[in-house]
C-alpha cells in the first residue's frame, strides 16, 4: 500500500519539481553573469504561458507532428517513474531497470527527431540530424554505465543497485569513479547543456535541440520544455542516487527516514543544479565536430570502468 | 605498532583511495591524449604531477614511511611546478604554434589508449598471480600511464609535446615505485633530478632543432637522418 502511495508521490514529485530545478540552474548562472536573474519559479510561468497560448502548426505537418510531444513527454515522464528518489520502496520500480530507461529515453529522442524532420524547415532536419549524431555515441557510453555498475552491483534494477552500494559491500571503487565521470559527461550531452549545445540560444548555427522543437508552440512546447525539464531533474537524480545514495529510505521505513530521504534527495538535486550553473559559466561552447571526441571520450572512461572490474576482482 | 599493522588500522580505505587517486592519474593521461592545445597540455601534465604529489604523500600515510612525504615534495616542486613553468617559458621564447599537431588523430589515439589499458592488465594479471588484487590494481594502473606516455611520445609531431609525454611517462614509474613498499629515498631523488637534467638538455635541444630547422617538427629531423617519408 505504501509502496502504491510512494509511487504516485514521486511520479507527480519529479515533474513538480523539475522547473524549479531548471529555474535554478538559471538563477545560478544569472548571478554568476553579474545579473539578477528571474526568480527560481520562472519556468512554472513560463509552462503557464506556453499552456494558455494557441498552437500554430505548419501546414506541411503530419499527425506526428501532433502526437510527438505527449509521446516524448510521456516516455521521459515513465522514465522519471523508474529512477528513485526518496525511497526505494515504489511501486513501478521493480517494474523495469536501467537498460529500459535507456529504451524509453531513446523512445523520447527518437520522437524528437522525428518531429523536427516532419514539419520540412532546414533548421529542424539540422537538429535532427545533429540529435542522432549525439545520440549514435552517448547511448553506447551510456548503456556501457550502466553496464559496469551492473557488473559491480549484480543486478540492473536501481533500487536493487542502490541497496548493495549503502549495504557497504564495496568501498570505493575506481571503476564506480571512472563511470561517475562518464555518466557526467553523457549527462551533459544527453540534456543538451553547454558545452555540447547551449539549450537558451535560438539564434546559433550551432544550435542542436532547440532547431528540432523550432517549429513548436502553444501547449505542445509546454510539452517538450517540460520534457527537457523533467529529463535534466531524471539524469541529476540518477547521478545522485546511484553514487550517492546516502539518505534513501527502504521498504518499511519510518515517517522520519522517508521525510529525511526527500529533504537529502532535494539538497543533493540542490547542489548538482548549482554546480551545473556554475560549470556552465566556466567553459564555452564546442565546435559541432569536437562533440564526437566528447562523447568518445566518455565511451572510454565507461569502457575502462569495466575493464578495471576484472583487475580489482570486485566481479 | 609494526607496519603491517599500521596498514591494517588504515583497512581497505587506504587502497581503495589510494586506487582512487591512480585512477584520477590514469584519466589526466587520456586528457593529455585528448588536449588539442600547447598550453592545455602542460596544464593538464602540472595537474597530473600534483595529484602524484598527493597520491606519494597517500603513500606516505597509510605505510608510515616519512621519506614518501619528500617524494611528494619533489613532485609537487619539480614535476608541478617548476617543469611546467619551464615548458611555458619554452613555448613562449620560441613562439610555437599553439596546437597540438597529431601523427594520428585524437579519437584513432584514445581507442589505442584504452588498448593499452587492457594491454597492460594482461601483461599485470599473470606476472601478480600469487599476489593482492591490491597490488595487481596499483601496478595495472602504473604500466597503463607509462604505455600512454609512450602513445603520447608516438603520436605526436611537436617535440614539446613529445616532452611532455615523456615526463608522464615518468609520473608512470613513480606512481608505481611509490606504491610498492620499501623504495629508496635516494632512486626517487635521482630520478627527479636525471627528469630536471632531460628537461635542461630537451630545451637545449629545442633551440638547437628551431635554429637549425626554423620549426620544432621532428618530421624535419627524419629527411635530414636521410629516411624517406
Amino acid at each position: 500500500m505504501m509502496a502504491f502511495l510512494f509511487g504516485i508521490f514521486h511520479t507527480w514529485l519529479v515533474l513538480v519539481a523539475a522547473p524549479l530545478i531548471t529555474g535554478i540552474v538559471r538563477l545560478t548562472k544569472a548571478r554568476l553573469q553579474g545579473r539578477q536573474g528571474a526568480s527560481p519559479l520562472q519556468p512554472y510561468r513560463d509552462l503557464w504561458r506556453l499552456l494558455q497560448k494557441e498552437s500554430v502548426i505548419a501546414e506541411t505537418a503530419s499527425w506526428l507532428f501532433r502526437i510527438a510531444p505527449y509521446l516524448v513527454f510521456v516516455a521521459v515522464w515513465l522514465a522519471a517513474t523508474i529512477m528513485p528518489t526518496f525511497t526505494t520502496d515504489m511501486i513501478l520500480t521493480p517494474a523495469a531497470d536501467l537498460i529500459a530507461l535507456v529504451a524509453l529515453l531513446g523512445t523520447a529522442r527518437f520522437f524528437t527527431a522525428l518531429a523536427g524532420l516532419d514539419a520540412g524547415t532546414a533548421f529542424g532536419g539540422l537538429g535532427s540530424s545533429r540529435e542522432m549524431f549525439v545520440a549514435s555515441i552517448g547511448e553506447p557510453a551510456m548503456l556501457m554505465v550502466i553496464f559496469s555498475l551492473s557488473l559491480l552491483t549484480h543486478t540492473t534494477s536501481p533500487a536493487n543497485m542502490i541497496a548493495y552500494v549503502l549495504s557497504g559491500h564495496i568501498g570505493i571503487e575506481v571503476s564506480a569513479g571512472l563511470a561517475l565521470a562518464s555518466m557526467v559527461m553523457v549527462a551533459i550531452a544527453e540534456n543538451g547543456r553547454i558545452p555540447i549545445d547551449n539549450p537558451t540560444t535560438h539564434l546559433e548555427l550551432t544550435m542542436i535541440h532547440e532547431a528540432m522543437v523550432l517549429e513548436y508552440s502553444g501547449r505542445h512546447l509546454a510539452l517538450l520544455e517540460a520534457a527537457a525539464m523533467v529529463r535534466l531533474l531524471l539524469f541529476m537524480t540518477i547521478i545522485s542516487s546511484l553514487f550517492f545514495p546516502w539518505g534513501i529510505a527502504f521498504v518499511d521505513a519510518g515517517p522520519g527516514e522517508v521525510l529525511l530521504g526527500l529533504l537529502a534527495w532535494f539538497a543533493k538535486v540542490s547542489v548538482l543544479a548549482m554546480v551545473l550553473g556554475f560549470c556552465e559559466s566556466l567553459v564555452a561552447k564546442m565546435r559541432v565536430f569536437q562533440i564526437a571526441d566528447f562523447l568518445g571520450g566518455a565511451l572510454l572512461l565507461a569502457l575502462l570502468a569495466t575493464i578495471f572490474l576484472y583487475v580489482s576482482e570486485a566481479v | 605498532m609494526n607496519p603491517a599493522e599500521h596498514l591494517a588500522s588504515f583497512g581497505r580505505i587506504s587502497y581503495d583511495t589510494a586506487h582512487l587517486i591512480g585512477a584520477v592519474i590514469l584519466m589526466m593521461s587520456f586528457g593529455l591524449l585528448y588536449q588539442r592545445r600547447l598550453t592545455a597540455v602542460i596544464r593538464t601534465y602540472s595537474l597530473q604531477a600534483m595529484v602524484l604529489a598527493l597520491a606519494a604523500a597517500w603513500q606516505a600515510l597509510v605505510q608510515d614511511a616519512p621519506h614518501l612525504y619528500a617524494s611528494a615534495l619533489i613532485a609537487l616542486l619539480f614535476k608541478g611546478i617548476a617543469v611546467p613553468f619551464a615548458l611555458n617559458w619554452l613555448v613562449r621564447r620560441l613562439g610555437i604554434h599553439r596546437t597540438v599537431e597529431t601523427a594520428l588523430g585524437i579519437g584513432p589515439t584514445m581507442i589505442a589508449g584504452v588498448g593499452l589499458v587492457a594491454l597492460s592488465i594482461v601483461l599485470v594479471l599473470p606476472v601478480t598471480a600469487s599476489s593482492t588484487a591490491m597490488t595487481r590494481e596499483n601496478l595495472a594502473i602504473a604500466m597503463s600511464v607509462v604505455l600512454l606516455g609512450l602513445l603520447m611520445m608516438i603520436t605526436r609531431r611537436n617535440a614539446v609535446t613529445q616532452v611532455v609525454g615523456f615526463m608522464s611517462l615518468e609520473n608512470g614509474l613513480i606512481l608505481a615505485a611509490v606504491g610498492a613498499k620499501g623504495m629508496p629515498l635516494v632512486v626517487e631523488i635521482s630520478i627527479a633530478f636525471s627528469v630536471l637534467v632531460a628537461m635542461a638538455l630537451f630545451g637545449i635541444f629545442f633551440f638547437r632543432i628551431r635554429e637549425r630547422f626554423d620549426s620544432l617538427d621532428i618530421a624535419y629531423l627524419e629527411t635530414f637522418r636521410g629516411e624517406r617519408r
